[in-house]
């Protein structure tokens, strides 16, 4: 799977796409390969608000709990309700339908720590290599 | 993202400062060839699922559905046999485990376990009877140290030798309703009149003498044989079993489907439901345990235990409320006051429910008691439900017949 460029990305796999101020936020398909088959999504609501690099939800695979960390700060503005009903989606579509929140930026400034997609890809790729070395 | 694996994946007592290489089964490079997801478990490289084919929930459901294959190579084998005179070995085993190996037929196997004179497990073991003074002891390999320094230790007084094979042998599981049908196609053997927990020894993929017995860790009708572990000979085996299985469509299996598996069927794990701090009556393993067997390690105090009742029991618990219970989370009642501990917990592939086992007071324990399980700082509700979660259903002698008709 490709990692769209316009997209930024976090060392803790979560993917961010900003248009007009409001920020889509996913986890990214190295993520869902390494949770395996997702069963549950817990996300916050509308008007609760996430500070970068702290966790802000769950997703959890049959084996494993996993915390969610926000890219940027914000304040929610939609959660993806599908989610709750057909948590696999994140396993087959993580880079589009299966967005996990929209926020309003708090600071646009903090999008420059992220990674573009050609670094997250770098960044991964050596993961790879460290898994079957 | 930050994925913690579930307890059970994770060795409890590492430290960092005393870290050594893992250890590796035989099959380790067919594993990782294979892309395998590899996790610690219990200091051992082991596979936990297999995206490629599928991962977890594709393996759970072909364990239930047909068959799958597991390398549990990483268990232990503890032979003890005669030394100088006959009954020696008997009557070491009758001494360390609890069930009563006096009962085994030759070729017969038995669940027991190993105690502490407090009446808490050491292990849990398969005491396979291999001859009249003569026992494979099959046990995790976790506690593989641990449990063959005690049996030296606790038999030391008894006339028998003690072997510790967990190295000679390639332990494979094939599991599901259609493992018979695929190991008959490697062995001379005709499978069909072994019973459940019952093993005999013969030729499989052209190797002599291979131990197979009908066992397993899944709730499922299954064998598992025990091969000699060279490289060479354990790779030739698995490749044989894929192919002997291919038209069932059988894929590898790792320790995440194994652990979903044996959930489903309540079938205990060393560290989770039984522990150095968990007896015999709180396990609920009444049955394996007999009192009247003599006297053994645990017995004194089982029986005083026993008078003094339990403050605990396993129980079954189903979510009623969204969220999955895991191991270690705390159960609490209504006022969000503690009443217990989850040790495992997870979605059920078969039932697609959130299942668990918890120890809970008797007093909670009844069918459709409501307990809340704390998730992340917040209850949600679940009710005690029977056990196992998940009973295979066992075809009768006739229609058995018929069906191989």
């Amino acid at each position: 799977m490709t990692y769209p460029p316009s997209y930024r990305y976090t060392a803790q796999h979560e993917w961010i796409d900003v248009k007009d101020g409001v920020g889509t936020i996913g986890i990214t398909d190295y993520a869902q390969h390494e949770l395996g088959d997702v069963v549950f999504v817990e996300l916050p609501k509308p008007g609760a608000r996430v500070q970068a690099g702290k966790s802000f939800g769950n997703v959890e695979s049959v084996k494993a709990v996993s915390e969610i960390y926000a890219p940027v700060s914000g304040e929610v503005v939609e959660a993806n309700a599908d989610l709750e009903a057909t948590p696999e989606k994140l396993n087959s579509d993580p880079h589009k339908s299966a967005w996990l929140v929209r926020i309003k930026l708090a600071d646009q400034a903090e999008l420059a720590k992220l990674m573009d997609a050609k670094a997250y890809e770098a960044f991964i790729s050596e993961k790879n290599k460290e898994a079957s070395a | 993202m930050l994925v913690s694996i579930s307890a059970e994946f994770v060795e409890p007592t590492v430290d960092p400062s005393v870290i050594t290489e893992l250890r590796k089964t035989p099959l380790n490079a067919i594993h990782r060839r294979l892309g395998a997801k590899m996790v610690n478990f219990g200091g051992w490289d082991m596979p936990v699922e297999y995206p490629a084919t599928g991962g977890l929930v594709a393996e759970h459901k072909a364990v239930r559905g047909s068959v799958g294959v597991f390398d549990v190579s990483h268990m232990g084998d503890i032979r003890i046999s005669t030394a100088r005179s006959r009954g020696g070995a008997l009557s070491a085993v009758q001494h360390i485990t609890m069930n009563d190996a006096s009962k085994l037929a030759i070729g017969q196997a038995q669940y027991s376990a190993m105690l502490y004179p407090s009446g808490t497990f050491v292990d849990d073991v398969i005491v396979h009877r291999l001859g009249d003074d003569d026992f494979l002891l099959v046990i995790n390999a976790g506690t593989r140290e641990k449990d063959i320094n005690w049996v030296r230790e606790n038999t030391a007084s008894h006339d028998c030798k003690v072997e510790e094979l967990s190295d000679s042998y390639t332990q494979l599981a094939i599991q599901g309703p259609r493992a018979i049908d695929v190991l008959q196609k490697l062995t001379d053997v005709d499978l069909r009149p072994i019973k459940n927990y019952w093993f005999t020894h013969g030729t499989v993929c052209g190797l002599k003498n291979i131990l197979i017995a009908r066992t397993g860790y899944t709730g499922e009708d299954g064998f598992e044989i025990y091969v000699p572990s060279d490289v060479t000979t354990s790779e030739d085996v698995w490749a044989k079993v894929m192919e002997a299985g291919r038209e069932f469509g059988i894929i590898p299996c790792g320790l995440g489907a194994r652990n979903t598996l044996r959930l489903e069927a309540k079938m205990a794990l060393y560290g989770h439901e039984i522990s150095e701090n968990i007896n015999v009556w709180e396990a609920g393993l009444d049955r394996y345990c007999k009192m009247e067997k003599g006297n053994f390690i645990g017995r004194s105090e089982l029986q005083r235990a026993k008078d003094a009742g339990v403050t605990r029991t396993l129980v079954g618990l189903e979510m009623i409320e969204r969220g999955i219970a895991r191991d270690e989370y705390r159960c609490v009642n209504e006022e969000g006051e503690p009443v217990g501990i989850i040790t495992s917990g997870s979605p059920s592939p078969t039932l697609c429910k959130n299942i668990a086992l918890a120890y809970l007071p008797p007093s909670m324990s009844a069918l459709g008691t409501v307990v809340y399980v704390e998730i992340r700082n917040q209850k949600a509700k679940a009710q005690v439900v029977p056990t196992p979660f998940y009973k295979r259903a066992r075809k009768s002698t006739t229609q058995q017949f018929a069906s191989t008709v």
